[in-house]
Formats: C-alpha cells, structure tokens, sequence
C-alpha cells in the first residue's frame, strides 16, 4: 500500500492540474464567443498551409533573424523534451522507472534522450540571450509605457520557468546513476554528473526523484501559467493563423448592414416606412462599428488571446515610430485586458453581463490613438502570428463616424466634401477635366 | 489634349479598349496633374484606345472608408459602380493606389466587377504586349530611390512591377532601408492626407524622407500622387527641393521617351 501512495499523488495532481487548465480554456473559448460571428472556415486548404508555414514553420518570425532563429531553437527544443512527458506520465502512474528504456532498446533510447539533452541545452543558451536582451540590451520594443508591471514580469517569468525547467531535466540525468552508468544518451548530462561525486548514492537517489517531481509539477504550473500570459500564443497561433485574413491586405469588409441601408436610400421607389419583411428579426437597428469587445468579431477577439506582446508591430509602426500615442501591440493588449475583465464580470454575476459603465473605447483606447493610423498595414505584415490590429482600429473608427459623428473636424470637412463635390477637397465636379486644357 | 470621356465615345457607338480612372488627386491637385498628363501622353504613345468619365467621375470613397464613413463610401460606391456598368466598363487603369485597391477589391462585393490596372502594371503590359518601349536616356546614371507606396505594396503585394518599370530607366537605382513589404508609409494614407497628424516627435513624411536621403539619391520615385505630395514636403523640409525631385515613375517614363 505506502509503495502506490506516490502514484496515486501523482495521479491527483496530474488530474488537478489539467482539469483546472481544462476550465481555463473552456472559459477562453467562451469569451472569444462573445465576439460577432464571422465566416472564415472557406477556403480550406489555403487555411491548412497558412497554419503549417506560419505557426508550426515559423516562417514570419526570421523577418527578424537573430530573435527568429533563438525563438525557433527554443520552440523546437520545448516541444520535443516534452516527448519526454510521456514516459514521466507512465513512470508516474504505474510506478516504472525509464520505462521506455527497454522497450525500445538502449541505442534508441540513447539516441532520443541524447538529442533531448542537446536541445535542453540550446535552449538554456537561447532562453538566456533573451534574457539579456529584455534585461540588460533593453531592446527598445520591450521598453514601451504598455510593456511596464504584468507584461513586463509575465516576459521574464516564462525564461525563469524555462531555465529552471531543462536544469531539472539535465539535473535529473546526470543524478540517475542507472542511466548514466548505461552511457547512454547522457551526452550533456555526463559533464554534470561529476558535480554529484562524493554525493551519496542514498543522496543522490533523493535528488534525481525531486528533479522528476518538480520537472512534471513545473510543467504542470507551466500549463496552467499559459492561460495568464501572453504564453497563450503557444497554443492559440495555430487556430489564429488558420482563421486568419486570406484576402488582399488593402480590402476592408463592405459592412451589410450598411449596404442595406445604402440601397434604401438609393432606390427612388423604397419606402421609407416601409414596415420590415415578415419574419425579418433585426428590429434592434444594428450598431455601426465597435466600441467594446462584443462589438468586435471572435477572429479580433482570439487575436487579443494570441497577441504575444512582441512588439514587432509597434516597432513597424509610422505612428508610433513619430512619438504618436498609437501602438498596435497596445490595442491588442488592450482588447483582451477588456474582454478578460467582461468574462470576469460574467463569471461573477451567474453568466450575465452586469453593465459596468466601461468599454473598450475610452476607458482603454483612446480616440487620439485611433486618429493616428494611416491604415498602412505594416502592423498586420509584421505580426508573426498574422494578427490584425488594424481591423480594430478601422471598427473603432466606425463607430466614432457612424454612432457618434465624432471625427476630427477635418476629417468631416473632406467627408462633407465627398458628399457634395465628389472629392474630398472643395472642387466642384463640373471642373474635374479641366487639367486636360491646363 | 485630347481625352475622350466615355460620353463622348458612347455618342459615337464606341467603346474604349480601357477607362481612365483618374481620381480626385489626379484631377484638382497641380502636382498629381502632372503625373496625369504624363500617363495619358504614354496611352496615347502606345496608341491605347482610352477614355475618361470626366464630369461623371466621383471620389471612389476611399478615403470616407479608411475615415471610418462606410455609408459615404458605400453611397460613392454605388453611384460610381452604376455609372461604370451603364458604360459596361470592363477594364480600369489608374495612376492612384488608392483608388486601385478600391476598385479592384472593395467595390466587387457592391456589385463592381472591373478588370483594374495600377498604372505601372498597365505600362508594363503594354510593354509586355509589344505596345510600347522605354527608349530614351534621359535619366541614364540618375541616381535613384523608389519609395513603395502602402496600399500598393503591402496592400496589393505589388513590389516587383514598378521596380520592373524603374529597371528599363537605365537609372541607378538603390534600396532604402525599408523598403518593400518593410517600407515606411508616407504619412498621408487612411485619411491623414486631409487632418493635421496626431502630436509626436515629428511627422512621417520626415521620418520617411530621411530614409530616401541615406541613399544619397537625385530622385525620389513613386508611384501614388499623395505619396508625391509627402515626400515633397519632406525634400522641402530638409531643404533638398535643389538637389533631389520626386517623381511619379510615370512622369519619369514620359521624361525618358521626351514626351
Ligand atoms: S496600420 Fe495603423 S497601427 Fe498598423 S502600423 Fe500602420 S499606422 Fe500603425
Ligand atoms: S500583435 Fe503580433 S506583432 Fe504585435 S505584439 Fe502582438 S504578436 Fe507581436
């Protein structure tokens, strides 16, 4: 009986930890919900490559080669120790030790191992140069006001976890004089193991089993971590690159419900009053544009939960690059600072939204920061994972002109001159050959 | 000169091979007038039959869009698309990537389907097709620097047609550091062209300028009228207008063949 009692603790917290992250992502799915609908299930196989080259390839992330090649080296090495969590899960639950060892055979064993912890190593080196480059480089698209408290912590957490994390697993090896004595795969681990001489094998034995619990409960932390942090993007950059943008980045949608309204007011025989079909539901008029979170679709909102803070957008940004308020990555951040605050108010008040007097214009972003973008695109070409903060800044706007008729009063000038010149300057449009006499 | 509107050639029966969109900037602002006459002294070179909607030319509304107007743009849309379709209009060519990109993409939906050229892919059909040829060697040795306008680069992912174009020049021609799918927007697209910019360190036509100036250039090369205006101002702000012009690549092809 005592010798099954560290199973079944192993099996409770394996349970614990992914049911609490399985609550956690069917409350991330829900928030998401809470945006509008949008189709973007066409065009299937365009969508598949998409998600292969851009999540699973990295392709945009060398844009920038040095942050590029460290990211890949570290994404790679995470995912394949992680191979690894499978054996742990077995040895955990039935008690074995290495119980792939002589399943599949020494050679192979060794071999997979092997790269293991050549790849634990890389990323030690890689996690560390990050470090040094959020820390002591200071690179300037860490340093922006946005990035200041949480975001900032948030970016250093993860390299802490992950430093702790594959010391743990090469700490593991090297203490395991089974396995090192199989010389095996211990290709990094064997340089650590003389560390341990002079260790007793009573010692030694006590180390390896806590470097296993606590590489299996850190994982588990890392797990639960992710719903908290910009870290989402992990998981979420692969449904958002699949869901994302698929046509010319220069076509904004044609809002329906606007063009319904258009062709009313154009057509000389519609009536005005006309009393809506039988059976049409819209009685509520639609709201032009958005101004809160569930005014934007859930393809904006899962950009707001895949949005990595990597600032590559706000570095790209001509806005921002003059000292203008705007900052792409604050607008993502912002957006899902909102939508986290709307769930939490949802979850507290029985699955309702309990009107908070907020939203996501004013209290987060402010109409100086909207007024800034010159819709250049260069935001939505920089993000690696094909997030585009410009649609929200274009709703946005909509709703200021349409909902609000706020816009800056040149702006309503050239807009009034459209409407009775039919150029955004004042010309009459009876002059608009004259050039050709010049 | 002599621009035939479709007007014009519907009282004659006719239909042109291709319309004119000449756009708001192109038909008021005297520099974009410029690059308007340029171009259609290239059509009429190639012996292109063309024609213009003159007086019944509307702003495309691209510029209400980017505002955040949809109806104004939606009721410009319509107007426009209803009259290009009375015309039966099949295909567009114009020197504004702006109205380009709304043309060819957002009017569609609205029931607009039109074949749309930017003006430097149409010239390079023409060449393409035996039409026409850059002959000149007037810029021969120029130094030179294009600067990408947005909504025709990473908008449209067009980079390699007006380079194409820029090649046959003869000119020496160099890379800013942005450039392309990086390039640095002029200042003036997504309705800045008509606002004072936000407050900042500086504006962007100078942060821009400054890129074409580390190329040490004798012109700058664009291929969009408010592009044009931007980087004017810019030349001018650093007190370059001596020195270094800012030509549209359409103005600098008419320079080429002396037209
Ligand atoms: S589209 Fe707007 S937010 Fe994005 S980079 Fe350009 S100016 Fe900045
Ligand atoms: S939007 Fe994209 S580019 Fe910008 S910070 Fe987020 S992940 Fe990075």
């Amino acid at each position: 009986m005592e010798k099954i009692i560290p199973n079944i603790f192993f099996a409770f917290i394996l349970i614990a930890g992914i049911g609490y992250f399985v609550m956690n992502v069917r409350k991330l799915i829900r928030n998401i919900k809470l945006g509008k609908d949008i189709d973007r299930t066409d065009r299937k196989p365009e969508r598949w490559k998409n998600m292969a080259k851009i999540a699973l390839g990295q392709y945009k992330m060398v844009r920038r080669p040095v942050s590029g090649v460290l990211h890949i080296v570290v994404y790679v090495g995470f995912i394949l120790i992680n191979i690894e969590l499978l054996e742990i899960v077995i040895d955990g639950l039935f008690g074995t030790h290495r119980v792939f060892q002589p399943l599949i055979g020494n050679g192979l064993y060794g071999f997979l191992i092997g790269s293991f912890e050549i790849l634990a190593l890389l990323v030690l080196v890689a996690v560390i140069i990050f470090w040094f480059r959020r820390n002591i480089e200071r690179i300037k698209r860490f340093m922006s006001a946005e990035m200041e408290g949480w975001p900032k912590n948030d970016g250093n957490i993860i390299l802490y976890f992950e430093i702790v994390l594959m010391t743990l697993f090469l700490v593991m090896n090297a203490t395991d004089t089974p396995f090192q004595e199989a010389g095996a795969g211990n290709v990094i681990s064997q340089f650590i193991a003389p560390w341990f001489e002079g260790v007793s094998d009573n010692a030694l034995h006590t180390i390896e089993k806590s470097a296993w619990w606590l590489h299996i409960v850190g994982i588990l932390i890392f797990l639960n971590y992710l719903y908290y942090s910009k870290h989402l993007h992990i998981l979420l950059a692969f449904p958002n690159t699949f869901f994302a943008n698929l046509d010319a980045k220069g076509q904004f949608n044609n809002l329906e419900s606007v063009t319904n309204e258009v062709k009313m007011m154009m057509d000389p025989d519609a009536d005005p009053y006309a009393m809506p079909e039988e059976g049409a539901e819209d009685e509520v008029p639609e709201k032009f544009g958005a101004s809160d979170v569930t005014d934007l679709n859930w393809v904006q909102l899962m950009n707001a939960y895949t949005c990595t803070e990597c600032g590559r957008c706000t570095s790209s940004c001509p806005a921002n690059l003059t000292g203008k308020k705007l900052s792409p990555r604050k607008i993502m951040m912002d957006t899902r600072d909102r939508l986290e605050e709307v769930g939490k108010n949802i979850d507290a008040n029985e699955g309702q939204f309990n009107p908070d007097g907020k939203q996501l214009l004013d209290d987060y972003i402010t109409r100086e920061e909207l007024w800034a973008c010159t819709s250049c695109n260069a935001c939505v070409q920089e993000c690696p994972v094909n997030i585009d903060p410009l649609s929200i800044i274009m709703d946005m706007r909509r709703y200021l002109v349409m909902e609000e008729s706020a816009a800056p009063q040149e702006l309503n000038m050239m807009m009034t001159n459209i409407e009775n010149n039919g150029a955004p300057w004042q010309y009459s449009q009876m002059d608009r050959l004259n050039w050709k006499d010049e | 000169m002599n621009v035939p509107t479709m007007a014009d050639m519907m009282a004659q029966g006719k239909q042109p091979e291709v319309l004119f969109w000449v756009g708001a900037a192109g038909s008021y602002d005297d520099r974009a007038k410029k690059i308007t006459k340029s171009f259609v002294k290239i059509l009429q070179q190639a012996n292109v039959d063309f024609a213009v909607l003159g007086t019944e030319e509307s702003s495309t509304g691209d510029a209400a869009k980017r505002a955040g107007n949809e109806f104004l743009f939606q009721m410009q849309a319509m107007t426009n698309i209803e009259i290009l379709n009375a015309y039966e209009v099949k295909t567009i060519v114009t020197c504004d990537p702006h109205s380009f990109n709304t043309l060819k993409n957002e009017y569609p939906s609205l029931g607009g389907k039109y074949k749309v050229y930017h003006h430097t892919q149409y010239i390079n059909k023409l060449i393409a097709d035996g039409r026409f040829s850059i002959e000149g060697e007037n810029l021969k040795g120029k130094r030179l620097t294009y600067h990408d306008p947005c909504y025709l680069g990473r908008a449209n992912d067009i980079y390699e047609t007006p380079r194409d174009l820029i090649r046959r020049l003869g000119v020496k021609s160099t890379e800013m550091k942005r450039h392309k799918s990086t390039a640095l927007c002029c200042g003036a697209g997504g309705a800045q062209m008509f606002k004072e910019p936000e407050k900042g360190d500086m504006d962007i036509n100078i942060l821009r300028t400054k890129d074409a100036l580390e190329t040490n250039p004798e012109i700058i090369a664009t291929g969009c009228p408010y592009c044009n205006t931007m980087m004017t101002d810019g030349v001018k702000f650093n007190l370059k207008e001596d020195q270094i012009v800012v030509k549209d690549i359409a103005e600098l092809i008419a320079e080429a063949n002396n037209l």
